[in-house]
Order: structure tokens, then sequence, then C-alpha cells
């Protein structure tokens, strides 16, 4: 590989001040359709037919727009606005710009597609339309931080083949008589082969875009922050998490597929922009600074979620996301520190809440005793810790594979014996497949958490009182993972899943602390199952599968745990939002949710292997490699220890 | 400074046999307290698997393994917790952790703190852990890596990884260290240092068995070497003995077609060092 050498200068060869003003003339243009009617009907999801009155995707417009003229002006040196780009790399601009051109594209589009053609779309429509296309193309006109040459690479020459094959096997298709019975085979064979020439090209696609562009990274000494009064930077740590609150806030009560849709196309260049702007490497240098006032906000930003609603119906998403997050911390302990890699884990949810139900005072348990709430929950944590100890216990004198394809029988076994005792072919315990049905709401300490109550004058409902309840487990399994993950025992797993041969040799006994991380994973899958059990009213076997379109499930906990960042806080718990919130909101592409959501995880995971929020190990690990010639001056110490 | 007492670690017979391959065969050796002693033989005469069967990775197949009078258990955590603590041939560090987070690691089995502990956090916890990082501190400070304290372990240069070994494997307050070839593939002024940190950890009174195959390193350092070939100990000794030994220059460089005149002194046995 060559070394690679950068430059500034822009893609499309215009004078950089007329660059800049075109790019802001999109910009405004873009966000000034936010207040004119793109189409004539109402038909559209949002009616987006007033002017003067933004509405759903006119918001995302809107503030792409505004974004992007920040980000822009920040750039040039505006004064004022020069803390928005401290990195100061034009890049920043075009990713802005990006997102700018994929809301207004897909807005137009899925207008164009959904009322049958262009004509539906109103004069600020086109605005907007015109708008995205200028501010990306004034945005190639900056001068950006680009390699010098990016060599063109061509996937495997025999995939073009498939490329004739399509439409062969399209008119094979058409060709066969419907009623013969090979007929659905070769129509899925026609799906399958459409898709994977789509995918081809859209990768070679990317390559030609890729050796065009050539936008590479520059490194520019950031300069030192401006010394603020601490309260400016507690208050802009405030600010920050205020905006990610009402960021995940839109995000989750988008009340249409479409509008979510666009919340991600215009979510996915903005964090890139503000990455390559350097204002997240800003306000991670301030959380650090002040890590209680970080926490703090981001407990009290998520606390104050249900006050932001006006019914129960995304606040019980939002516990249910809360749910799965909390297991896929769990889970995060298992696989991220103590890389065990656990197909099954679901069934410690299970476990977690079907002990709840049976000792909640459900009429249809056969044990007729009701457990107070926190004796319920130790119960339930309890039980879950020693099924965790009796499945590890054999199967974690396994290592890698095996223990995976162990764990995964595992965690059928736990489904089948829950179907089973049902009184016909085993005990009566959990009713079969009926599960145990009626769990009465919890009540603490005189506190009825089944009827809406009023605090500060807003209402909060049922789902309301069991988020707020299930924030604090949260909590509390944060501040576990936080503190056994930084200690002896938590370096003792990092240790073993470094190279177990070598940890033995240090003194750790592998065993047992493999045990214990199984142990504590369990323990807290079981807490966070004892409030399932009281928040969904009936726990039933299929809930806890292995896969499933829907979370949680155990496929969907480890993709949570990779997709967020191994080893981390913050990682789980944004995939596991991203995981629950994306397959929900795909419900409107029916058939092909499923096809939806594994592009969109391939996608993610092309983009970001180490994880939306990787731990710095991962990320060094993950992206050293991709640099190998860099004449950093540091001694190569693997090639020599490969010698 | 030799075996006056009872030596610090005793083998005996020690067999191991992989099914019809014997590996190492009835192999005994001592160890005295302050002693550093190499182990040196071609390449494949079961050095390595003589550290393994001692460092409890192998069970021998025969022999018994005591240490400070007491017979060591085969499993690895147990043997290190009784004093012995070991580096590897080929530099199995923790990668992705610290420089410090390694040395923590090998503190592990001095120190107590359980998780209820480091979920409560009470003033143990931190006291324990306050010990530790000055301990490993320490440690790093006399390896020579202190201001690399906070360096992923796998960006260290390959000499100082080999130091990190060390400093991990001492941070378990060994008795008794096995360095497995620890200048293997390091140049002369690394192999020096190398040297000096080995006489350095001497004088703190820990007992080193060394296999190494770098000749002037061995005879430098060691009050004895023991030969290995084909997994046989054929000879014991202080250098003189071990140059002139007829056996080890026909494991080295093979045996002589005639009467072969008597080996040149000293240089003979060199021989492989010349090989690197």
């Amino acid at each position: 590989m060559t070394t690679t050498t950068t430059e500034t200068t822009p893609v499309i060869p215009l004078p950089a001040r007329a660059a800049a003003a075109l790019t802001g003339l999109g910009a405004l243009a873009t966000a000034a359709s936010a207040a004119m009617a793109w189409t004539w009907t109402s038909d559209f999801p949002g009616d987006l037919t007033f002017y003067g009155s933004p509405a759903g995707l006119q918001w995302l417009a809107l503030a792409a727009g505004l974004l992007t003229l920040v980000v822009l002006l920040g750039s040039q040196g505006v004064p004022g606005l020069r803390w928005a780009t401290p990195a100061g790399s034009n890049n920043a601009v075009l990713y802005a710009a990006t997102g700018t051109l994929a809301v207004s594209v897909y807005s137009v589009a899925s207008i164009a597609v959904e009322l049958d053609g262009l004509v539906n779309l109103e004069p600020g429509g086109w605005v907007l339309a015109a708008g995205g296309l200028i501010t990306v193309l004034g945005a190639l006109g900056l001068p950006l931080d680009r390699r010098t040459a990016v060599p063109l690479r061509i996937v495997d020459k025999r995939l073009f083949l498939l490329v004739p094959a399509a439409p062969l096997v399209w008119f094979g298709t058409h060709a066969i008589p419907e009623d013969k019975p090979v007929a659905p085979v070769l129509t899925a064979l026609a799906g399958g082969v459409a898709i994977a020439t789509g995918a081809v090209l859209l990768v070679q696609l990317g390559h030609l875009a890729n050796t065009w562009l050539r936008l590479g990274k520059i490194e520019r000494p950031l300069d030192a922050p401006r010394a603020l009064p601490s309260w400016v930077e507690v208050l802009v740590i405030i600010v920050a998490f205020g905006l990610g609150l009402f960021a995940i806030t839109f995000g989750i009560d988008t009340e249409y597929g479409e509008l979510f849709i666009g919340c991600l196309l215009f979510a996915g260049p903005t964090l890139a922009a503000l990455t390559k702007s350097g204002l997240i490497a800003r306000l991670r240098a301030l959380t650090v600074k002040h890590r209680p006032v970080t926490t703090g906000a981001a407990f009290a930003a998520a606390a104050s979620f249900p006050f932001t609603q006006s019914s129960d119906q995304y606040t019980s998403v939002a516990t249910n996301i809360l749910i799965f997050a909390t297991v896929a911390l769990g889970l995060n302990i298992v696989v991220g520190l103590a890389g065990l890699l656990d197909l099954g884990y679901v069934a410690f949810l299970g476990v977690g809440a079907y002990s709840a139900a049976l000792v909640s005072g459900s009429p249809a348990s056969p044990i007729h005793v009701q457990f107070p709430f926190w004796a319920a929950m130790l119960t339930g944590a309890a039980v879950s810790m020693i099924f965790g100890v009796i499945i590890g216990a054999p199967t974690l004198r396994l290592r890698g594979d095996y223990l995976a394809i162990v764990t995964l029988g595992f965690g059928e076994i736990f489904r089948i014996t829950m179907l089973n005792l049902n009184g016909t072919t085993g005990p009566k315990v959990t009713n079969g497949s009926n599960g145990i049905p009626r769990i009465p709401d919890l009540e603490i300490f005189g506190f009825d958490l089944g009827k809406p109550h009023t605090v500060a004058g807003i209402e909060l409902g049922r789902f309301s009182n069991y988020y707020l309840l299930m924030l604090l487990v949260t909590a509390v399994v944060v501040l576990i993972f936080a503190r056994v993950g930084n200690s002896r025992i938590g370096r003792a797993w990092v240790a073993i899943r470094e190279d177990e041969t070598a940890a033995e040799a240090m003194g750790i006994n592998g065993f047992r602390l493999k045990l214990l991380a199984f142990a504590l994973g369990a323990c807290l899958a079981g807490l966070a199952g004892t409030v399932q059990a009281h928040v969904s009213y009936t726990v039933t076997p299929d809930q806890y599968t292995f896969a499933e379109a829907l979370p949680p499930n155990s496929a969907f906990l480890l993709a949570a745990v990779i997709l967020g960042g191994m080893g981390t806080i913050s990682g789980p718990l944004a995939g596991a939002t991203l995981l629950f919130l994306i397959p929900k909101k795909l419900e409107f592409l029916a058939d092909y949710q499923l096809l939806a959501f594994g592009a969109a995880l391939i996608v993610l995971m092309r983009v970001r292997p180490e994880g939306l929020i990787p731990n710095r190990r991962q990320q060094l690990e993950f992206h050293e490699a991709a640099i190998p010639a860099q004449p950093t001056g540091e001694p190569t110490a693997l090639t020599k220890a490969g010698a | 400074m030799t075996t006056t007492a009872a030596p610090l670690l005793e083998v005996t017979g020690v067999t191991m046999r992989f099914g019809g391959l014997t590996a190492v065969n009835d192999v005994s050796l001592t160890v005295g307290e302050g002693e550093i002693i190499g182990l040196i033989g071609p390449n494949g005469a079961g050095k390595t698997t003589f550290f393994n069967c001692l460092t409890g990775l192998y069970v021998p197949t025969e022999g018994t393994v005591r240490y400070r009078d007491v017979q060591l258990p085969p499993k690895p955590h147990l043997v290190t917790q009784a004093g012995i603590a070991r580096t590897f041939q080929n530099i199995r560090l923790f990668a992705n952790m610290t420089v410090l987070e390694n040395v923590l690691v090998g503190r592990h089995t001095r120190t107590k703190e359980g998780i209820f502990s480091a979920i409560l956090r009470g003033p143990g916890y931190h006291r324990a852990e306050a010990e530790s990082r000055a301990k490993a501190m320490e440690l790093l400070e006399f390896t020579g890596l202190a201001d690399k304290a906070e360096h992923l372990a796998r960006n260290l240069p390959y000499g100082e990884q080999r130091k990190l070994e060390i400093a991990r494997a001492l941070a378990s307050d060994p008795g008794l260290l096995l360095l497995d070839e620890p200048t293997a593939g390091m140049n002369p002024q690394e192999t020096r240092a190398a040297e000096e940190l080995v006489f350095a950890i001497r004088d703190k009174g820990i007992s080193i068995l060394v296999i190494e195959h770098d000749m002037r390193f061995i005879f430098n350092l060691c009050d004895r070497t023991a030969v290995l070939v084909q997994g046989q100990k054929i000879v014991e000794g202080d250098r003189e003995t071990v140059q002139n030994d007829e056996r080890v220059i026909t494991a080295y460089l093979g045996a002589p077609l005639e009467e072969a005149a008597p080996a040149a002194e000293g240089t003979t046995p060199a021989a492989p060092e010349d090989t690197k």
C-alpha cells in the first residue's frame, strides 16, 4: 500500500466564495421550504399542505437546513459561530449537506411514490428538492480534505454475472405457468437474484463514488477550547442532553414509518457531520471533565421523558426499550467483558419474569402467594442467578463456538420446559403455552403503579410509572456494571477475554470468574424480568425465543451489544434503543420488514464495525489496521512481533 | 549462596508423554534460593513443555514438582498463587488492556476484593486498589515502563512488550520466576538491558529459571545451566562443564564423522548464537 497523502481541494472546481454562497443558498431554501406546502393533498401522512406551519418531515428539512447553515458559517469563520466547527474541516459541511439532500430526496420520493407521481408536489416540494441538490453541489465545491489518489476498487468480477442473470431468471419465472409447483420456488429465486444484483451494483457504485470523492482525513491540531466558566460547561452538557432527549423523543414519537425513516436518514449524516466538525470530541472532553454532572444529566433527561408525553402510547415503547436495554447491558458483562458468547441469554430474562409471575399473586399461579415488590424482585434475581450457575457450571468448561452452541441449546430448553410444565406433559406450574396471565400491578409503599398519578400537573399513566421504576433498575444495573467492570474482577474478566491461558498463568481462576460473570449477568437479566412480568401482564414461553421479528430475544440482545459497542455502558443502551425502534417503526413495510432491518444492520456494521459507541480499545483495534503505513514515528511493534 | 537449605524448587523425575511421544523424559532439577538457572537445548528439546509441566499448564505423566517443600497442584492459577510466575515464549500480553492494567491483572492473586466489595466501594476497596496501583507503578518504574502506563499493551514496541510481560509476572510477588526466551528477537543492546533486568530481579531475592538460545546471555547470567536434548537432561553444571561436554557439542553440531579434535575452548557451544 502506498502511504496516503492528502490535499485540500474541491471535488467540483468552483471558486470558494461561490461554493459557500451556493451551499448557504441551498440550505436556506431547504429550511424555507419547511414553511411552504409540499403537496396539495392531506393523503400523505403528516398533512404537509399548509403554508407557515411545518409538520412531520418538514421539521426535519428545517433542522437539516439550519444545521448545514450553522456548520457552513462556522467553517467560514463567521464570528460567533466558530464554536460550531472546532476541527476546521469542510467535510463537516459536506456531511451536513448530505443529510439535507437525504431528507429532501427522501421526502420528495416518498410523496411521489405514495401519491403516484411528481405532479402531486406543490411549489414547496420543488423548492425542497432544488434546495437539497444545490446544498450538496455547493458543498462539493468547498475545499475538502481529500486523499490525492484512490485506486478504483472493483468487486469480484464474477459477481457481475448476476446482472445478466437477473433478467433471465425474471423471464424464466414469467414463462412458467403459475400453477406449476416450481413457480413459487422460481419467484423466490428471482427475488433473491434481484436483491443480490442490486446489492452488487450498489457496492460498486459506492467504490466509484469513493474514487471520485476521495474523501480523506487531515489531522489538524484542535485548538485548545476557550476557557469557559465551569457553570457554562455544565450548562452546555445539560443543553446537549436536553437536545439528545428531544431527538430520541422525536424518534420514538414518530407516528408513521415514513417519518421514522426520514429521521434515520437525517440522523446518520448529522452524526457524521458533528463528529467531523469536532463538536462531539469537544462534548466528550466536557463530559469526561464533569462526569457526575453528565451522569446526572443523562439520568434526568431519561427521567423527564414521561413528562413530555401526553398519552401512554409511547411510554410503553420506552418502557420496553429500557427493559431490553437493561438486559443487553447484563449480557454485555458476559459477552463484552468476559468474552463468553451466550446465545441463550433471554432465558434468564424469562426465569426472572416467571419467578416474579409465580409469586405475584396471579390467580393462574399455582403458588398462591403475593410477595411484596422488593421480595419478588429479589426472588426473580436470585432464582435467575441460581439458574445461571446451574447452566454455567457444566458449560463454561467449553470455549468459544462450543459454548455458543450449548447456550443456544439451553435457551431453547428453557422455553420448551416452560411449555411442558402445563399439567398434561409435566407438573402444572406454568400453564404451558397459555402462560401466566393477569399478573396484578405492583404496589410499592401504597403507590399503585397501575393507576395514573398526577405529578406537577402532568398525568403519568401506568406505563410512565413502570418506566420510572424500570429507569431505577437500569440505573442500578449501570452502577453495578460500571463499578464491577472497573475493578479487580472486571480486569480479570477482560484478561480472560484477551487470553485465557495467560490469565490463568497470572493466577486468575478462569472457571470461577467465568461462572461469576455468567451468574451476575443472569442475575441482572432476572432483575429486569421481574419488572417485565408486571409491565406485560402476562408471561408466556414464546416471549423468550432465540430469534424473532421483535425484541427482546437472544439474537437481538447479542446484536444490541455488538452494534452498540462491546464492553461499554452507553453502547448497548444505544444499540438496544435502535434495535427496538427500527423493527417497530418498519412495521409498515410488512413483508419486507425483516429484509429492510437486515439491510440496516449490514450497513451499520459495515460503517462502524466497532459499534456505535466503541470503547477506546476497540476503536484502536478496528481502525489501526485500516491505516497500515502511516509514518507516525511509532515503532512498528506488530511486524517485529510477528517475525 | 548455593543450596545449603532445602531447595526452592525441586523437580524429580518429570516425564511428559503425548500419546507415543515422550516430550520430557525423567528430568530432575533443583533451583535454590536466589539462584539463576539456565535451561538450554536445541529447538524441540522439550524446554517449553518442561516449563508447562512446572506451571500446571500440563499435568506431568510422571514425577513430582515441589515448591518450598509443598507439592504443586496441577492448576496454573494455584501454581501462581503458590509463588511461581512465568512469561511466555511468544508474548502473551492482554493486548487490548493498558500497560498498567496488565500489571494490575498480575496482582490478582495477591488481592482479595470480591464482587460485593467492588459494588459497594467501601474504604477497604479503595485502600486495596490504591495499594495495587502503587505496587504496579513501582514495577513499571523498575522495568522502565512508567511513562507508558496508559498506553495499550499492543502499541508497545517489541522489547518493551517483553519487559511488560516480566513486570506482569513480578506483580504476583513470586519467589521463582520462569522466563521463556526473554531475549528472543532482541538486538544486542536490548539483550544487555535484559541481562541487567534479570540481575536486578535476582537482587530482589527472586530465583530465576530461564530458557534461552543466546549462549552469551546464559553464561553471563546463570549460576548453573542444564542442557535438555530430546526431552532428556544430559548435563547440568557451570559454564565449563557444559561447554566441554561431548554430548552437548554433538547435540548442537552433530556427531563428528571421524575422531574429531576436542572442541575449541568456549566457541563451539556458542555456535547457535551465530546463526541468529
